[in-house]
């Protein structure tokens, strides 16, 4: 079944976007990546040793997976950071793609939504495609899509946490509130099922790294994952049952036996 | 001159930005480069004089999630 997720006019058919960092070794990393068949993957940039230059070893190796680069700008604290890395990372890995970051708390690493928005704003006016890293609050999705940005990424919980999906209302009600925006569920899944779950409310697509490079087999999880997510789409398409509150048979009354 | 270089301290007699990247053989590696905080693009080494007391990045692809 053809059911792909469309991104900034750019079609994927795998709607798991994969993490890069913190996997045991490289070619666990690569096989990962490989098993979870995401075709976008996240990179970020950061300084390069002079005597060992680990980066270019990295990027010879993803550059032959052959995946779309999606860079971001994890870890910068102000609007000229997050914007001055785009503009670095636009010319390292030649893409008008950006995974805007901007943290505005060190312990919850939750997104400044205020700096978020003057980034994307400044950056969407540049010609980036850029996917905020944001929280489920409508008002600033509103405005993020305002200043140009086509994607939305809301947390589900905080990154590396693998908590799951803290509040599925509110990622519901954005689910129904942008019914036309392609959502990602961003940072927070710990568990397959978590994504299953996301997927199950309509999400487009999941973005996660950790669940799959710290678990004990990152080349089984990332196989999972990719299970999961294609079993929480295709139950998405199929309209789930409504829950209700008390119990009903699935097994018909009618015709019972030793019915007086 | 004193440049800190990637938030290292060192001593180089080089002029412009393209200088020092070669100096420290970086001329074959894919880098993006910053100074003071502004982002200096591949074309705009060459012409990028730097002073003493500079902060200049250089970054590389890495990991990131």
């Amino acid at each position: 079944m053809t059911d792909p997720v469309t991104f900034y006019d750019v079609p994927v058919q795998s709607r798991l976007l994969l993490g890069t960092a913190r996997y045991p070794t490289p070619e666990i990393l690569k096989e990962s990546i490989t098993q979870s068949q995401a075709e976008i993957i996240t990179v970020s940039l950061r300084r390069e040793s002079a005597t060992k230059r680990h980066g270019q070893d990295f990027w010879g190796m993803i550059q032959q997976m052959g995946k779309h680069i999606l860079p971001n700008t994890a870890g910068c604290h102000s609007v000229k950071e997050a914007v001055t890395t785009a503009h670095m990372a636009r010319e390292v890995f030649q893409t008008d793609w950006i995974k805007l970051e901007l943290i505005g708390d060190n312990d919850t690493l939750q997104p400044d939504v205020f700096g978020l928005v003057e980034a994307a704003k400044i950056l969407c006016a540049e010609g980036f495609k850029v996917f905020p890293y944001t929280t489920d609050d409508l008002i600033v999705a509103e405005r993020l899509l305002a200043v140009g940005c086509c994607v939305l990424m809301p947390w589900g919980a905080p990154i590396g946490s693998g908590r799951g999906l803290n509040d599925p209302y509110s990622l519901r009600t954005m689910r129904a509130y942008f019914p036309n925006i392609p959502l990602v569920v961003d940072a927070g899944i710990g568990l397959p099922s978590h994504a299953a779950q996301a997927m199950e409310l309509g999400y487009d697509a999941i973005l996660l790294n950790t669940a799959v490079a710290k678990s004990g087999d990152p080349v089984v999880m990332a196989t999972a994952f990719a299970k999961a997510i294609e079993a929480g789409r295709q139950a998405y398409l199929a309209n789930p049952m409504e829950m209700l509150d008390m119990a009903a048979p699935s097994t018909p009354v009618i015709g019972k036996a030793f019915d007086v | 001159m004193k440049l800190i270089i990637n938030g290292e301290t060192e001593n180089h007699d080089v002029q412009t930005l393209a200088e020092l990247l070669a100096y420290a053989q970086y001329t074959e590696s894919t880098i993006a480069t910053a100074v003071n905080g502004e982002f200096v693009p591949k074309e705009d080494r060459e012409g990028c004089h730097l002073s003493d007391g500079d902060q200049i990045e250089i970054l590389a692809p890495m990991q990131g999630g």
